[in-house]
């Protein structure tokens, strides 16, 4: 009895973190020990509701170049930029993460317009200013052209690609034109409405500067065009030297001119990136599903606990009772580690609640068994205990192998919802171990003490 | 004591009534569409829409002329839910962004869209390809370390093999029923074979086995219990034991899984329904299956696989 009680405290300890972190307002243990702002202990507890829940955008972004012609340095470079992309669409809690050796997987919870975020964040967007000199009224034939200028020349070089000949070169010189300098030189850029038009207006490193403020006092009065991606912009006259910064015209609509200067902001993409798989969910939809799925759960539960009240009586009473530890730790666990909360991942926990309360029944037929064969209620609750466990170990153990095998599985990027199932059933197997082992047993050990007399003379109490 | 293990051959005729029909539905399907199932966008690759439109308008046709003028043939379209709820799905081959985008403001011309319901998934063939693998290599993995484990479990029981053998026909006795309906539903209804399949199919795998374990680990215990018992008894007398357990465990799993079917949101039915019916296939398959063909082993009916002296080793166990 002794022992009871103190399993009896210890799970109540259990019990009561468990409750705490499960509030929907708890956000975590952040202490400042020491009162200078910054919080030295920190545990954070934060439901992280899936894509399919909250809606939002999953795209998985693959280098469009050959393998072996970047490299990882190159790919996280690129990642890192479309992270900073992302980050100023305004999302809350964006995942930009490498996959592999070629591929970038984005998650924007929450986004409103998936179009413009994947065209963002996906456009290679490399800026340069090239060298028109010499091609005065000539020069604004080539607005919308794509032309072959130098640094693309290089690039080419540098990933083994050869150019098919389809581009323009410079009528001059028959050669590439000559880039002055590249979106690297920028410091700043903001899109600006300005005189019934959408400009961008940038400012220059320090580096940007030594190359931008000779090249245009040299060319005053010439034209110069401004390339993204190979294609030319807009093809304006050099009026004066510029060294700080200065505007890039060429009829954008505002959200052109909003993406091009985001896209300044956070360099371009030393990878050209391809959409490999995306998916897009609206937010009202995934709000629907947790919905129902909570329902069908509460409903679900309720129906087994009226079974085990009713089948098991007062080990069902104290199998209710583990159970809805069982529930609590694991809505516990789903917010201390954390477990992002996905369609499937729900379902692995309600499927996990239906076979909990197997290491239950186990126990407890072994129990109506001994007591049939006229043991004692203690021995009978001893026995009954020790001889189900090792066929609730065994019988756990395939499906927990079954459960990492579909975890592995679900490592693959288009099958990434099967993880989520396998490691909520996987948390609610093993939780179970523990919870309708010593919980139960602790529980049905106090029932049998309080409940002593009427269970003496009501074996069917017992469930026998 | 009542036999269950006596009444053997109608439990292997009614298996036999499931499983050659469903054998017959998968060897059709591969003949009429060339694949056991039909295979997903997560295998194959492709474009599913899931569009909700806010006000009447959207036909069949003018959303196939949408989807027709951005480059899109071998469309599928169909309505869900009732008429007036201007819901519908399109599965059509996999596109890149741009095209995407003029689909949709195409749509937009038909009727408005609310973005907030519409969902839209993009499955390049790669990705697909990549997850067929995955799903094979998974499926391999399952298979061997499965029989691995139940040959583990029953390591110091006598004929340690023929207990693996019955977990092993059992378990492929469900993936065989799971895998028939499954063809079945997919030429009926159009269900089509994902990655939540196959998660469900190997989570059938897993609980078949545990079934097994808890019957076979009784049948372990009664041996030396009863000494001198025929096999055939100490057999009946162990699912007899556990039978409740069994009907128990599942009765509350289906609770949560009807409630599921019932309540639950669309998207993870045809899920649940599949692990419904390999559970359920599951429990008997352990119980009516898997024990009595371990009795059948014994004294031999089975020719090749079974005990040469199958009395004596009851006996000596």
């Amino acid at each position: 009895m002794e022992k009871s009680i103190r399993s009896l405290i210890f799970i109540t300890i259990i019990t009561v973190f468990c409750i705490w972190v499960s509030l929907p307002t708890t956000e975590g243990i952040h202490i400042d020990s020491d009162g200078d702002g910054t919080t030295e202990i920190n545990l954070n507890v934060q439901l992280s509701q899936g894509l399919d829940l909250v809606g939002g955008l999953r795209v998985l972004l693959q280098a469009e170049l050959p393998p072996g012609s970047f490299t990882a340095e190159d790919l996280r470079q690129t990642a890192n930029n479309v992270g900073k992309r992302v980050n100023a669409l305004g999302v809350t809690e964006p995942t930009v993460q490498v996959q592999g050796n070629n591929r970038i997987l984005v998650e924007l919870p929450g986004v409103r317009d998936p179009q413009v975020a994947v065209e963002t964040i996906q456009q290679t967007a490399l800026l340069e200013f090239v060298n028109f000199s010499g091609l005065s009224g000539q020069a604004q034939d080539f607005i919308n052209a794509r032309i072959l200028t130098t640094q693309q020349v290089m690039i080419q070089n540098q990933r083994g690609e050869t150019n098919d000949g389809t581009l323009l070169v410079n009528p001059l010189t028959n050669l590439p034109f000559e880039t002055v300098m590249t979106g690297a030189g920028l410091q700043a850029a903001a899109a600006e409405y300005n005189q019934g038009q959408w400009l961008i207006q940038f400012e220059l490193t320090n580096d940007g500067a030594s190359i931008f403020g000779p090249y245009t006092a040299a060319n005053i009065r010439q034209p110069m065009a401004i390339v993204l991606d190979g294609q030319v912009v807009s093809a304006p006259v050099i009026q004066a030297q510029l060294d700080t910064g200065g505007v890039i015209e060429g009829r954008f609509t505002e959200d052109e001119a909003k993406q091009l200067a985001l896209q300044l902001r956070s360099g371009a993409l030393p990878i050209p990136l391809r959409v490999e798989s995306a998916e897009t969910v609206g937010a009202t939809l995934g709000q629907e599903s947790v919905n129902l799925s909570i329902r069908a759960g509460v409903i679900g539960v309720i129906i087994v606990f009226m079974f085990m009240l009713i089948y098991y009586r007062v080990p069902g009473l104290a199998a209710t009772f583990a159970l809805m530890v069982f529930i609590l730790i694991n809505v516990a666990l789903f917010k201390l580690i954390p477990i992002t909360l996905t369609l499937p991942a729900i379902t692995g926990f309600l499927i996990s609640i239906g076979t909990a309360v197997d290491g239950n029944i186990l126990i407890f037929e072994r129990i109506k068994e001994e007591i049939r064969a006229n043991k004692p209620i203690e021995e009978a609750l001893e026995a009954g205990f020790n001889r189900a466990w090792q066929s609730i170990r065994d019988s756990n153990f395939s499906t927990i192998i079954i459960c990492a095998i579909l975890f592995f599985f679900g490592q693959t990027p288009g099958a990434s919802i099967v993880a989520g199932f396998a490691v909520t059933l996987v948390i609610g197997l093993l939780v179970n171990l523990f919870t309708a082992v010593v919980v139960t047993r602790t529980f049905l050990q106090i029932l049998v003490v309080v409940l002593r007399q009427p269970i003496e003379r009501r074996a069917w109490l017992l469930g026998a | 004591m009542f036999s269950l293990v006596q009444k053997r051959r109608w439990f292997y005729l009614l298996s036999s009534l499931i499983i050659v029909p469903g054998i017959a539905i998968m060897i059709y399907s591969v003949v009429t569409t060339g694949a056991l199932f039909r295979l997903s966008n997560d295998f194959v690759g492709g474009s599913i829409y899931e569009l909700q439109f806010t006000t009447s308008g959207a036909t069949e046709a003018n959303i196939r002329d949408v989807f027709e003028a951005n480059a899109n043939d071998d469309l599928s379209i169909q309505r869900l839910g009732s008429a007036d709820a201007n819901r519908w799905s399109v599965r059509a081959a996999f596109q890149d962004t741009e095209t995407q985008g003029a689909i949709l403001e195409g749509l937009e011309q038909i009727a408005p869209l609310d973005r907030d319901s519409v969902r839209i998934e993009q499955v390049s063939p790669t990705v697909g390809q990549e997850v067929a693998q995955a799903a094979f290599v998974a499926v391999i993995i399952a298979a061997t370390v499965v029989t691995g484990f139940i040959l583990l479990a029953f390591r110091e029981v006598p004929n340690a093999l023929q207990y693996g053998l019955c977990a092993i026909v059992a378990m492929l006795h469900d993936v065989l029923v799971v895998s028939g309906i499954m063809s079945l539903m997919g030429l009926l209804l159009g269900w089509e074979v994902d990655a939540l399949f196959l998660t469900a199919l190997l989570t059938v795998v897993g609980f078949s086995i545990q079934d097994t374990i808890v019957v076979f680990d009784r049948i372990r215990e009664n041996i030396p219990k009863h000494l001198g018992e025929p096999y055939e008894t100490i057999v009946n007398r162990s699912i007899l034991e556990t039978i409740h357990r069994s009907l128990a465990t599942q009765l509350n799993a289906f609770f949560i899984m009807i409630a599921i079917l019932l309540f639950g949101g669309d998207s993870i039915k045809q899920f649940i329904a599949i692990l419904f019916v390999g559970l359920l296939t599951g429990t008997y398959s352990s119980i009516f299956i898997a024990v009595p063909l371990l009795v059948s082993l014994q004294k031999g009916e089975i020719p090749f696989f079974s005990s040469r002296k199958p009395t004596i080793q009851a006996v000596e166990a």
